[in-house]
């Protein structure tokens, strides 16, 4: 509020808690935010009985939790949650908001900043306060080819999404104690138009792909559903796991869990093998983590080669069927 | 029937993005346009939804004049007519005036709709943000990341999958969808369509000044949002590329690399083993 200190606000998406860790992250990345800006860290949680969370923000560094405690918000809604958050905003004028860019963050965070007539950047990789004070926000494009570095000079608040697993959650200390602001549901908000019908929980598929360290990919120049399967064996070789592009998984050579893409799963190994992959934009987005990229193609011009540390200009699978080869061999030692 | 609107958007190919890799400089005016592919899904789930209920469909896109492409396949896949929103006042515009634009096109040249879809994301920009923020233009219910979708009597019922939920939810319409890749694989063009296309096309271009909106409060004077630098991130990239059989490969990627790889999977590659 106005004389006070600034405030970053981070909105609280405790749905799927264990797996899903970007609250905590952003926590994290706006208690540095927050030292350059002197603000004060905030978390904004809306739902009910969501005392476990806010306890658990408080131990990840919020050091102010505005929280909306009410039955009609036992369920995520787009509806009521953006109505509250204008509210909120309106009221206590946070310098920042920053938004996990889960499914339901990437339909909230927009219409919250429709709302407030402010911009919004999306799916950032990197945040960071520049020498005048801005928010400055960097956003990947066209599939993590570019990398755009975006601010809102004006507007307030400055808002961004963030991509889970961009930045790292500081570790939880019980012993920290933090203000909790109880606000009142609004009593004229307005109904939720949208109904919710039924909500079947899916338990997350496994995490390993989007946590492996070396990450074995194939697309449609391995030639084939039997040569696809020696990736897993060079996957196995090599403790890694298998992804793999959408026509592959059309064709049922790989499970739709292996998906790597822009809609699909984002990985982030430390070392990529791509193999008779092209790289268009929808699969290169969902890799712009990855560190050390080997690519194999017969095409030296594809995008992913462009894109790889080191680009090997070969049919996919012989170099498949080689490295594992090699691999057997040295491991055996 | 059901009286829709898809918003289609033309993004640079892929494969034939004409980028600089050392200056990170992207030469837009080179690059061969195409209809984004989850704008394709969007148009094929409502060109789905008129096959099975009847209505019209009409394809609105906003861009540079050479975007009436993405119009002319639109129509070739089957829409009815088109609407194309151009101006270079509206150039660099951020999704917060790209939805305030496309808003204003839609209230005054086809006010009356039932259903907006929308692409799930775009492969330029990759924002996501301007469906939700036009349905917040518009003040419709909006849903995101629609894998499935059926039309009953004044509402719809659709399923999505969302953070680990499949969700089935309902609305009134009108309302706005953003169409997931997932299902809705869209159809090829037929050869009929391909004539209709490239023939007389209810097409109708619109200005700016054809909204009643300040040049100023659009584009990107109006954009709330600016772009410091765009930069390439590979660029520092060494990209070695090797050549050659297949085992000659291997032998110097594991010379050149075992000690990182070893590093990595924690399992050490460095030497031969017995045999």
């Amino acid at each position: 509020m106005a004389g006070n200190a600034p405030e970053i606000w981070v909105f609280g998406d405790y749905r799927n808690y264990f797996q899903n860790r970007v609250t905590l992250q952003l926590l994290s990345r706006a208690t540095d935010l927050a030292g350059r800006l002197g603000a004060v860290v905030c978390a904004a949680v809306f739902g009910h009985q969501t005392d476990e969370w806010v306890g658990e923000y408080i131990a990840h560094g919020a050091r102010k939790v505005y929280l909306v405690e009410n039955e009609a918000l036992r369920d995520y809604s787009t509806d009521l949650y953006v109505a509250i958050m204008e509210r909120l905003a309106r009221q206590y004028r946070p310098e920042i908001i920053l938004v996990g860019a889960t499914s339901f963050g990437r339909e909230f965070a927009p219409r919250v900043a429709k709302r407030l007539g402010t911009g919004l950047t999306a799916d950032c990789v990197g945040l960071d306060i520049s020498e005048e004070g801005l928010l400055v926000q960097t956003a990947p494009a066209f599939g993590g080819n570019l990398l755009t570095r975006i601010v809102t000079p004006e507007k307030r608040p400055q808002m961004a999404t963030v991509r889970p697993g961009v930045f790292q959650e500081i570790p939880h200390n019980y012993q920290a104690t933090g203000e909790i602001v109880r606000v009142p549901m609004p009593a004229d908000l307005p109904g939720d138009r949208i109904r919710l019908v039924s909500s079947e929980h899916r338990p997350p598929t496994s995490q390993k792909l989007g946590d492996a360290a070396v990450v074995v990919c194939g697309g449609r120049g391995m030639g084939g559903k039997g040569k696809f399967r020696n990736l897993y064996e060079l996957a196995r070789l090599l403790g890694g796991e298998v992804g793999a592009t959408r026509p592959v998984v059309y064709a049922g050579w790989a499970d739709e869990d292996a998906l790597v893409g822009q809609a699909d799963k984002h990985i982030r190994p430390k070392v990529l093998l791509s193999f008779g992959i092209s790289g268009a934009i929808q699969h290169t987005a969902g890799i712009i983590d990855a560190g050390f990229i080997i690519a194999v193609n017969k095409n030296p011009n594809a995008a992913m080669m462009k894109m790889a540390d080191v680009a090997v200009v070969a049919d996919a699978n012989q170099v498949c069927l080689a490295l594992i080869k090699e691999l057997r061999k040295r491991l055996r030692g | 029937m059901v009286k829709m609107i898809v918003c289609i958007k033309q993004v640079p190919m892929a494969t034939e993005l004409p980028w600089d890799a050392h200056t990170g400089t992207l030469r837009r005016d080179l690059a061969e346009g195409m209809m984004n592919p989850a704008c394709k899904h969007a148009l094929e789930a409502a060109l789905t939804m008129r096959h099975l209920h009847g209505g019209h469909v009409t394809a609105v896109t906003m861009g540079p004049p050479m975007a009436e492409e993405v119009l002319r396949e639109a129509i070739a896949m089957g829409a009815d007519r088109c609407l194309m929103l151009s101006d270079p006042a509206l150039a660099g515009a951020d999704t917060t005036v790209t939805s305030f634009a496309l808003a204003r096109a839609i209230e005054i040249f086809c006010p009356d709709f039932d259903l907006i879809l929308t692409g799930c994301h775009t492969t330029d920009s990759e924002t996501a943000q301007v469906g939700p923020q036009l349905a917040e233009e518009l003040n419709i219910p909006g849903i995101a990341y629609v894998d499935e979708m059926e039309v009953r009597d004044r509402s719809i019922r659709v399923r999505r999958f969302s953070d680990n939920f499949l969700e089935t939810l309902e609305t009134d319409l009108p309302c706005l969808l953003t169409v997931n890749t997932l299902h809705h694989s869209p159809r090829y063009v037929p050869l009929s369509g391909l004539q209709d296309a490239f023939g007389e096309v209810n097409l109708l271009t619109v200005k700016a000044s054809d909204l009643g909106i300040d040049p100023e409060s659009v584009g990107i004077k109006g954009s709330p949002t600016k772009i410091l630098n765009v930069f390439a991130p590979r660029a520092e990239k060494e990209n070695i590329v090797l050549k050659g059989a297949p085992k000659k490969i291997v032998e110097e990627i594991f010379e050149r690399f075992d000690t990182k790889i070893s590093g990595i999977i924690k399992k050490d590659i460095k030497r031969e083993g017995q045999g």
